[in-house]
């Protein structure tokens, strides 16, 4: 049981706060390596770019599509993550506020 | 080969008037349940995640989207698959950094996050001014490009076109609000992809389904420059200049942000996210394989002839693979396009005009519900007739650095304000106010000294500022403004209210 001004000064809801942040800026570095680890190898690495996975496919057009591919995915494990971690604190947290009414 | 584009085929006709019928019929049903502000902002906040996914994905793949990056590869190769992932990053970071929080702590617009803590009436005009210039900078480019491209699809004059355009979207936002502009943006996103599905399939099978047999064929005609990056990054800073701008704009442009409202709570909120990059993604991964089968089937000489900038890339495929039927389909499919988008920057231009500045700076946030949704559907007249006025003012102007323009402004101006006043407790009023103002002023005054604006439009000899997008420059310099004005002057109640907001912002308690 608790009032909402003690879940907001509570260490449970902090550390909800902080593990959100943390998952949310671990997958924002990802992301951000995923897109501009692309555009810098299209501007410096352009003979890498250039190698062929088989006959004809470039490296370069592989990797575009990665980066989509790997765009949705950072995007699937923060949802997985949130809606089994986070909603569940959410519900826990939210339920002692209502108990008290 | 041949070609009826341009020419209002009896096919063509007949698809547009269907999608038309429909989606009207659809507006009238929509009208009868949009009495309430709710309603007519939010669709009652009924829809759910997997609607609002699509309707987002419809809201926010243009006609520039689908026929310009298929025409970029057509005739540029590999360099249109770099435009293709810089329009689809910013997803994923809309959801990690602000769409949850954005969701508990508004009620209609991305103004309601920005005010809840901060001076309402100060903080709202700011906030729906920024709105406003995003929505009317991103309505110009959209109906100049709709007057251009229905005069190629269906051959009606350009001002006939933009009128046409103007008058379904005015109807169905003003009588059918969110809900209709909803629906508007799922049946379109459905048209498009499962259009260019088709599109992708029907040319795989001139490859035998192996993409090993189009890159053969793209490399055997023009050589294996076309599946490598060419001239398009020139200069790296520029690129990820225009990179922060792209991933960083989605966080605040109003007609997206606004989308969140309209589901329950939450959870749903991040689901809509999910399936808009799926959505999104996967469009993103076809529409090269559309540009290169154009390419190798139409042939870049044919396409270039008929439109310089490749935008007819798409539909010459349509017609060579599919013949005028499959022509005339997609012809309406990009119609569609274009109304699901001007609708949706109409209602986000509408409610800015609104709610914040009508009913929160002149009402005091007291006017009845009738009045709100009267004087709702006044400015969505307001705005719809702008943008129909400015779609002829800027017939033939060379408007695509407008879309730069747009996105340097909500990653400078709107999304640092967003951010800071979800996780930064000692954000000021002055302080956010400062930031606007500076993040905006910054974006536009570079935009003109770039060298797409001062050399190309202006005819100036050489560009003041070196760069064609100036996010990497704006944005930050509006979160130091954040700072430092903030750091002069402490406001207390705005720290006060940020801890009682968090139990809103992470929780969703009292989230409406």
């Amino acid at each position: 049981m608790a009032s909402i001004k003690e879940i907001e000064g509570s260490q449970e809801f902090r550390n909800l706060i902080r593990s959100r942040w943390q998952v949310a800026i671990v997958l924002t570095i990802l992301q951000f390596i995923a897109y501009y680890g692309f555009i810098l190898m299209v501007a410096y690495a352009k003979p890498t770019m250039a190698i062929k996975i088989g006959t004809v496919t470039t490296l370069a057009v592989i990797m575009g599509m990665l980066v989509i591919v790997a765009t949705f995915i950072l995007t699937l494990i923060y949802v997985l993550w949130a809606n089994k971690n986070y909603d569940n604190n959410v519900v826990d947290l939210v339920k002692k506020i209502q108990r008290v009414g | 080969m041949q070609t009826t584009v341009g020419q209002p085929t009896f096919l063509a006709i007949i698809f547009f008037l269907v999608f038309i019928s429909f989606t009207l019929y659809i507006t009238y049903l929509a009208a009868k349940k949009t009495k309430t502000t709710t309603e007519f902002y939010a669709a009652a906040r009924q829809i759910t995640g997997f609607q609002n996914g699509v309707a987002l994905a419809g809201d926010y793949m243009s006609a520039a989207s689908f026929l310009g990056i298929a025409g970029l590869v057509a005739l540029s190769g590999f360099d249109g698959m770099i435009f293709a992932t810089g329009w689809l990053v910013g997803w994923p970071i809309m959801l990690f950094l602000i769409a949850e929080q954005v969701r508990n702590l508004g009620k209609y617009t991305f103004g309601d996050v920005v005010a809840y803590r901060l001076k309402n009436r100060p903080i709202r005009i700011t906030v729906a001014s920024a709105g406003i210039v995003v929505v009317l900078f991103y309505l110009i480019p959209q109906m100049v490009g709709s007057g251009t491209l229905i005069k190629l699809l269906f051959g009606f004059p350009y001002e006939t076109a933009v009128m046409i355009v103007g008058a379904v979207m005015i109807t169905y936002v003003l009588f059918g609000g969110m809900i209709a502009t909803t629906w508007v943006q799922i049946i379109k996103a459905g048209l498009l992809i499962g259009g260019v599905t088709i599109m992708m399939i029907i040319a795989m099978a001139h490859f035998s389904f192996n993409p090993v047999k189009l890159y053969s064929a793209v490399a055997a005609k023009y050589g294996g420059a076309a599946l490598l990056p060419g001239g398009l990054v020139k200069n790296p800073i520029d690129t990820i200049s225009l990179g922060l701008a792209l991933m960083f704009g989605v966080l605040g442009l109003p007609h997206i942000l606004m989308r969140f409202y309209t589901v329950p709570d939450a959870k749903e909120a991040r689901k809509s996210i999910a399936w808009a990059t799926g959505c999104i993604g996967y469009f993103y991964l076809m529409i090269p394989i559309v540009g290169f089968s154009s390419a190798v089937l139409v042939g870049r000489e044919m396409i270039a002839k008929i439109d310089r900038g490749g935008n007819m890339a798409a539909p010459l495929l349509a017609e060579f693979i599919g013949g005028p039927a499959f022509l005339g389909f997609i012809s309406a499919v990009a119609f569609a396009t274009i109304l699901a988008v001007v609708a949706g920057l109409t209602l986000a231009g509408a409610s800015a005009l609104a709610h914040d500045l009508y009913t929160n700076v002149v009402k005091g946030g007291k006017a009845t519900e009738a009045e709100q949704v009267r004087v709702a559907r006044a400015c969505t007249l307001i705005i719809g007739a702008l943008s129909i006025l400015l779609g002829i003012v800027f017939k033939g102007q060379n408007v695509a650095f407008l879309v730069g323009l747009v996105f340097a402004v909500a990653c400078s101006a709107n999304f640092p304000a967003i951010f800071l006043s979800i996780v930064w407790k000692r954000l000021t009023t002055p302080g956010a106010i400062a930031s606007i103002v500076v993040g905006a002023a910054s974006a536009i005054i570079l935009i003109i000294l770039s060298p797409t604006v001062w050399v190309t439009i202006l005819k100036n000899p050489k560009a003041i500022f070196p760069l064609a997008n100036p996010a990497i420059i704006s944005m930050p310099l509006a979160f130091i403004t954040a700072y430092v004005v903030s750091m002069m002057a402490p406001e207390k109640e705005s720290e006060e209210k940020y801890d009682a907001m968090r139990t809103r912002t992470y929780l969703g308690v009292g989230a409406e």
